[in-house]
């Protein structure tokens, strides 16, 4: 057995905890395959039938935003308050809109 | 929670982590300090001393060590349950023990460090894990008094760490806090069954009460005056409560319940103090507890060597996993092909 598949891939693992509900980030857990990662991700996320639900998605699938660049990314947004319902003065009267 | 994978690194197995630079940059350390005194947390990909990250990866790999060292005392009674009952219980709540180390190392993994890196400080004795493990077990009350007392213990130890400044650790805790309730419930109540049973039956409760008592207050480490440590803790907000103050916690929440078991605790000078509105306790002792720490404990050698015989009896389970994982997949490639 060659020493570069010694250990299993990374997975992690979404659950959704009822219909109506979307899937949410649980935790990662390590499995030699997809189908693998859902059987123990079962045994070890849903043991309470915490879940109706899982996805599994390996790891380095995954691309993430880079917190050095949090500014550029989400700076934008920040000027635009006129995005927000309270930006705008509504009369009492008018009631609830 | 745990991906942060803008930067796949090398081993397949490795966490996808892309280390936050570790400089000893004054504005960093500055933004850093801001977030824990402002009570934030700290996320993997943050900056973060380097100081911070190897006293999370000692402390959280340590904590998967004990849930992972932990299963073993109880098991060794899963095949001499009293009943069908109890075996099912024993079973599932070490099979949550199992899956309390596995959170544990996928939050240590998101500090860089992998889960084969772990597993081999544990199976070559660098890595420590609790203490208590390394005492025997040796009726069905131990098993009883573990889930009564051991996981009361953890349990006041746990729900500070829900609270812990680094996010996967904190998420983590609060998983395991949900599940470790039962554990303590269903130990208290097999000990109450047993107060109802023979004079035997009751001598084997107090009996095992009285070997695990001290142990159990040693859990939560050495007083405040000799832990030079802890006010770093306190201050990165890893550890929120002080060990003195959380056994304090734990002997006041204990005396109650162990008059309603009908046991009593082995201590003489343990007595209600009015001026403190808490129990005041003996000495415990610490040259005994230091000696198991470092190897020295009734069942340290058993325990590891316990450990160290499961995982590589598994070692062709996991490579036949991985095998047929790879056959799958050529096959699936060839047919779509
Ligand atoms: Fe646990
Ligand atoms: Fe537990």
């Amino acid at each position: 057995m060659s020493t570069q598949l010694k250990e299993w891939p990374l997975w992690e693992i979404f659950v959704r905890s009822k219909q109506g509900l979307e899937h949410k980030h649980c935790g990662s857990l390590h499995a030699a395959d997809a189908a693998q990662a859902l059987e123990m991700a079962r045994d070890v996320y849903t043991r309470r039938q915490e879940g109706v639900s899982i996805w599994v998605v390996e790891s380095k699938a995954i691309t993430a935003s880079n917190p050095d660049e949090k500014g550029e990314l989400f700076d934008p947004a920040a000027d635009k308050i006129y995005r927000h319902p309270t930006f705008y003065e509504i009369p009492d009267e008018v009631g609830h809109m | 929670m745990y991906t942060q994978s803008f930067n796949v690194p090398d081993s397949p197995g490795a966490k996808t982590v892309a280390l936050a630079p570790s400089s000893d940059d004054p504005a960093l350390q500055a933004a850093f300090d801001t977030r824990i005194d402002a009570d934030g947390r700290i996320e993997p990909q943050d900056w973060m001393p380097e100081a911070y990250r190897k006293t999370l990866v000692r402390q959280i790999s340590q904590h998967a060590h004990s849930e992972i060292v932990g299963m073993l005392p109880e098991g060794n009674w899963i095949s001499r349950a009293p009943s069908l009952k109890r075996k099912a219980i024993l079973i599932a709540k070490v099979q949550d023990e199992g899956g309390h180390g596995l959170y544990l190392y996928s939050a240590a993994e998101t500090l860089g460090t992998s889960r084969d890196q772990m597993l081999d400080g544990l199976h070559s004795g660098r890595a420590k894990y609790s203490s208590i493990f390394n005492y025997p077990t040796l009726t069905w009350a131990d098993v009883g008094v573990i889930g009564w007392l051991v996981d009361g213990a953890a349990i006041m130890n746990q729900v500070p760490l829900c609270r812990c400044s680094y996010g996967p650790y904190a998420r983590a805790m609060v998983r395991v806090c949900k599940e470790e309730s039962f554990h303590q419930r269903q130990g208290y109540e097999a000990l109450l069954v047993m107060m109802t049973g023979t004079e035997e039956q009751k001598a084997m409760v107090q009996d095992a009460v009285n070997r695990w008592w001290w142990k159990c207050l040693a859990m939560f480490g050495p007083p405040d005056a000799d832990s030079p440590n802890s006010a770093q803790g306190m201050r990165w907000g890893i550890k929120r409560v002080s060990n003195d103050e959380l056994r304090q916690k734990f002997v006041d929440a204990t005396v109650p319940q162990a008059k309603v078991l009908g046991v009593t605790l082995p201590d003489p000078d343990l007595k209600w103090n009015a001026e403190r509105q808490h129990y005041d306790y003996g000495q415990i002792d610490w040259a005994e507890f230091w000696e198991t720490v470092n190897g020295n404990g009734p069942c340290n050698k058993e325990r590891l060597a316990t450990r160290v015989k499961a995982h590589n009896e598994g070692q062709w389970v996991r490579d036949a996993a991985l095998t047929h994982a790879a056959k799958k997949q050529a096959r699936s490639i060839k047919e779509a092909a």
